[in-house]
């Protein structure tokens, strides 16, 4: 029995210099070389300094851009480190709500949160994906049809037309991989991105359609 | 349900399908010690690793000492690893400053990598420095799938040499598996998943100010180097704390593909590989079939299941009817580029698997959706499996379906020409009765005790699935979650952590015992009363064992969690 102790702690230690130490490395330095954008987490800069990761969402408050989805996501509490309190798109802690479908926190807060929408926009059913937080809490996208709901919101918010929004939500449509895999859907922090833009190239002369 | 989500699912079962033979060759000739494409720039490090190590490649072991060797490396594994996290404060490679681990929680970790299951009671990005995630973690996502790999290969070398006294040797078959199979494909997926948009770097969280001004701090590292092997690996330990639910641990649709496929490509190789050795690649292909038909039915019904939704929603005025514009359904807990096909594609996959990587959380999901992983792996993650883990779980499956076809015609059971004996059916017995034992017998414990009861995030029959599943996935040494559960507490750490080594080792030991008398026993021709074991009956008769010893056992807990949900959820009743 002893006899097999020497062959684990040598074939341990070489394992952990192989696969431990040579192999991340080695995937960090080709990752550099090749892949420099996303090895370094996918950042975009917006005037020389740098707003996120178009990978990672992030809160949205204003009526003037695109809102994500609810976010679960907590930070330690400050004033008492063993709780924890509510601190949305908090990306060096990601999770879930975790709430099952029977749960009544989940029911209150989905009632809640639906209420608001709906009175920005009656018309119109709540897309699911706007009132359900994520799995990761960093949900970077929202489905088609959960732009299209917020689109009168920020349309007056921004005295645009409806038609240039729906043109700037379809030129942002992530379609699936070759037609067939995954969901389509739009990127928020990208899309609200180009709405800026937008506003920068046309703001002199002022607004020539607002209808 | 969507004609895309169906399409989605049958294309993902036609690329594993068409795999699976071309990765049994390879892995086969790898561990029968044929030369291979990359022998010659592995080769020479193999040999210096034996030469060091002081092993003798030839010197075969007999199923004691393969055993004995395995068990001592594990103890080694887990010495460094717990040791690892208890200092990380004091070592480099730290840029957040991780302080050092609880001493529960570095033990619950250990035994939980050690073991393949992966359990996350620790945060990931909120706990662990990169020099444990690299030299810790990433390290035991590599031997201990390849420890998996090797048990199986003893096994089934139990069944296709004809009277041996051994099964190889431990030693090889660990370093052979690491050097030749993980490392190499590990590499090239590594590099995909970067190419995909996975970070892979060494620098402190990135502070930014957000468009509207808020303050984040975006959480990164090493991530594609180590989710490369724990999927290929069927560890699904995550990186970050949402696992392959976070944007940066699976990009997108192309990265959630490739990581589904690679938790069951070698479990699905390793069919072909057992075919191979007993000489009938159509034996192969049976456990394979055995293996599809319950993993086809597990992601229906968990498609059906998410489809449907909340059905308090429509009444507030939401709108959960899958369309062109919304994949709708129950999307609480799930990503919205990954949508309701995609999560419960690869919810089926993890648990079927001992992957436990998640890319929704399955807590979220409806009362029968959230039941289908607990079933899953309940069943003894034998639908494919862990990597090794799967078929030598399933291939002791047989040993009873077998067993009780002879007990029907009054015959002694034979598979793939070795008569199956009293010896095998209890050794056998023992191994699978200590899944239901652990999961059950932990399960009631806490259910029962106030600091089981302290750390549940639902209330209701919900609440109790919270702990059957912990427990469920801790014995399985699968590691998904009912991550509500408060499971980072003294109490839940060191029960988990012995259900984790109930799971792995007292399976393994029996199963090894199996193994040990198989391989004394001398080949018997097929006569004309030899079940066959290659055909539509045996792989009917299988899923049917596989069904009644999971279902009988685990149907009364199952009843009180998630199936009264499911009849409160209809009544409207909320906790």
């Amino acid at each position: 029995m002893l006899s097999h102790f020497r062959p684990a702690i040598v074939l341990f230690i070489l394992f952990t210099l192989v696969t431990g130490l040579a192999y991340p490395l080695a995937i960090t330095g080709i990752g550099e070389k090749l892949f420099p954008h996303q090895a370094n987490g996918s950042l975009i800069e917006k005037d020389g300094k740098v707003i996120g990761s178009g990978l990672i969402g992030q809160t949205f408050t204003s009526d003037r851009y695109f809102h994500g989805r609810p976010s679960a996501t907590v930070d330690v509490d400050p004033n008492d480190s063993s709780k924890t309190v509510p601190a949305p798109y908090n990306a060096a802690n990601s999770g879930g709500s975790n709430l099952g479908p029977t749960s009544k926190s989940l029911i209150d807060r989905v009632q809640a949160d639906t209420d608001k929408l709906k009175a920005e926009n009656p018309n119109v059913a709540v897309p699911v994906d706007l009132v359900t937080t994520s799995a990761s809490g960093l949900d970077p996208d929202i489905s088609i049809a959960a732009a299209l709901f917020q689109l009168p919101r920020v349309a007056k918010a921004r005295g645009l037309s409806t038609d240039t929004l729906n043109q700037l939500i379809a030129a942002h449509i992530k379609p699936r991989w070759l037609g067939i895999i995954g969901e389509p859907v739009v990127n928020v922090l990208k899309l609200n991105l180009a709405l800026d833009a937008l506003a920068a190239t046309s703001t002199k002369p002022p607004a020539q359609s607002a209808g | 349900m969507t004609t895309n989500g169906w399409i989605q699912i049958l294309v993902y079962f036609g690329v594993l399908t068409l795999l699976t033979r071309p990765l049994g060759g390879f892995i086969y000739r790898v561990l029968e010690g044929k030369p291979t494409i990359i022998s010659r720039v592995l080769g020479p490090i193999e040999r210096g690793f034996y030469k060091l190590a002081g092993v003798k490649p030839q010197a075969e072991q007999h199923w004691t000492t393969y055993t004995m060797a395995m068990l001592i490396f594990n103890l080694v594994c887990f010495v460094s690893l717990y040791a690892l996290q208890l200092a990380q404060k004091h070592l480099p490679l730290n840029p957040q400053g991780m302080d050092n681990l609880t001493p529960d929680l570095a033990f619950n970790t250990a035994i939980s990598f050690i073991t393949n299951t992966n359990w996350q009671s620790y945060g990931g990005e909120s706990t662990m420095s990169y020099l444990t995630q690299m030299l810790g973690l990433t390290v035991h996502n590599f031997v201990s799938a390849a420890t998996g790999i090797a048990l199986a290969m003893a096994l089934v070398r139990g069944f296709a040499r004809r009277s041996g006294k051994t099964l190889g040797n431990f030693w090889v078959d660990l370093t052979r598996t690491t050097l030749y199979i993980l490392l190499p494909l590990s590499i090239v997926v590594a590099i995909f998943l970067i190419w995909q948009g996975m970070p892979q770097n060494l620098h402190a969280y990135t502070d930014v100010t957000t468009l509207e001004g808020a303050k984040q701090s975006i959480a990164q590292g090493p991530v594609a180097s180590q989710v490369a092997i724990k999927m290929l690996g069927t560890n699904g330990g995550g990186f970050f704390n949402a696992n392959a639910a976070h944007p940066f641990e699976n990009p997108n649709a192309i990265s959630d593909f490739l990581q589904i496929i690679l938790i069951f490509l070698t479990p699905a190789a390793l069919t072909n590989v057992f075919g191979r050795m007993v000489k009938s690649e159509l034996q192969g292909w049976a456990i394979y079939s055995a293996m599809a038909v319950i993993f086809l039915a597990g992601v229906t019904t968990l498609y059906w299941a998410e489809s449907q939704g909340n059905p308090a929603f429509p009444a507030m005025g939401i709108d959960q009817t899958a369309s062109a514009l919304q994949p709708g359904g129950n999307m609480e807990g799930k990503e919205a580029r990954f949508g309701i096909a995609r999560s419960a594609l690869f919810a089926t996959i993890t648990t079927d698997a001992s992957c436990g990587a998640v890319n929704g959380m399955h807590d979220s999901f409806t009362p029968l959706g959230g039941m289908v992983p607990l079933i899953n792996i309940q069943l003894g993650e034998v639908i494919f499996g862990g990597v090794g883990s799967g078929l030598y779980g399933m291939l002791l499956y047989a040993i009873i379906a077998v067993f009780i076809a002879g007990l029907m015609v009054g015959r002694t059971p034979e598979y793939v020409g070795k008569k199956i004996e009293a010896r095998e059916v209890k050794m056998t017995m023992l191994a699978i009765l200590c899944l239901p034992a652990s999961i059950l017998g932990f399960t009631a414990l806490a259910a029962v005790l106030p600091a089981g009861l302290a750390g549940l995030n639902n209330q209701g029959p919900h609440g109790f699935s919270e702990i059957l599943y912990a427990f469920t996935s801790a014995t399985g040494n699968n590691g998904s979650a009912f991550a509500g559960l408060t499971a980072n507490t003294p109490f839940y750490n060191l029960l988990l952590a012995a259900a984790m080594m109930i799971g792995r080792f007292a399976f393994i030991v029996p199963m090894m015992a199996v193994a040990g008398s198989l391989v004394a026993k001398k080949y018997t021709h097929p006569s004309a009363g030899t079940f066959p074991t290659d055909g539509g009956l045996f792989i009917s008769l299988l899923v049917g064992v596989l069904l009644i010893v999971g279902g009988l056992t685990f149907f009364p807990a199952l009843a009180l969690g998630p199936i009264v949900e499911h009849l409160s959820m209809l009544a409207g009743t909320t906790y």
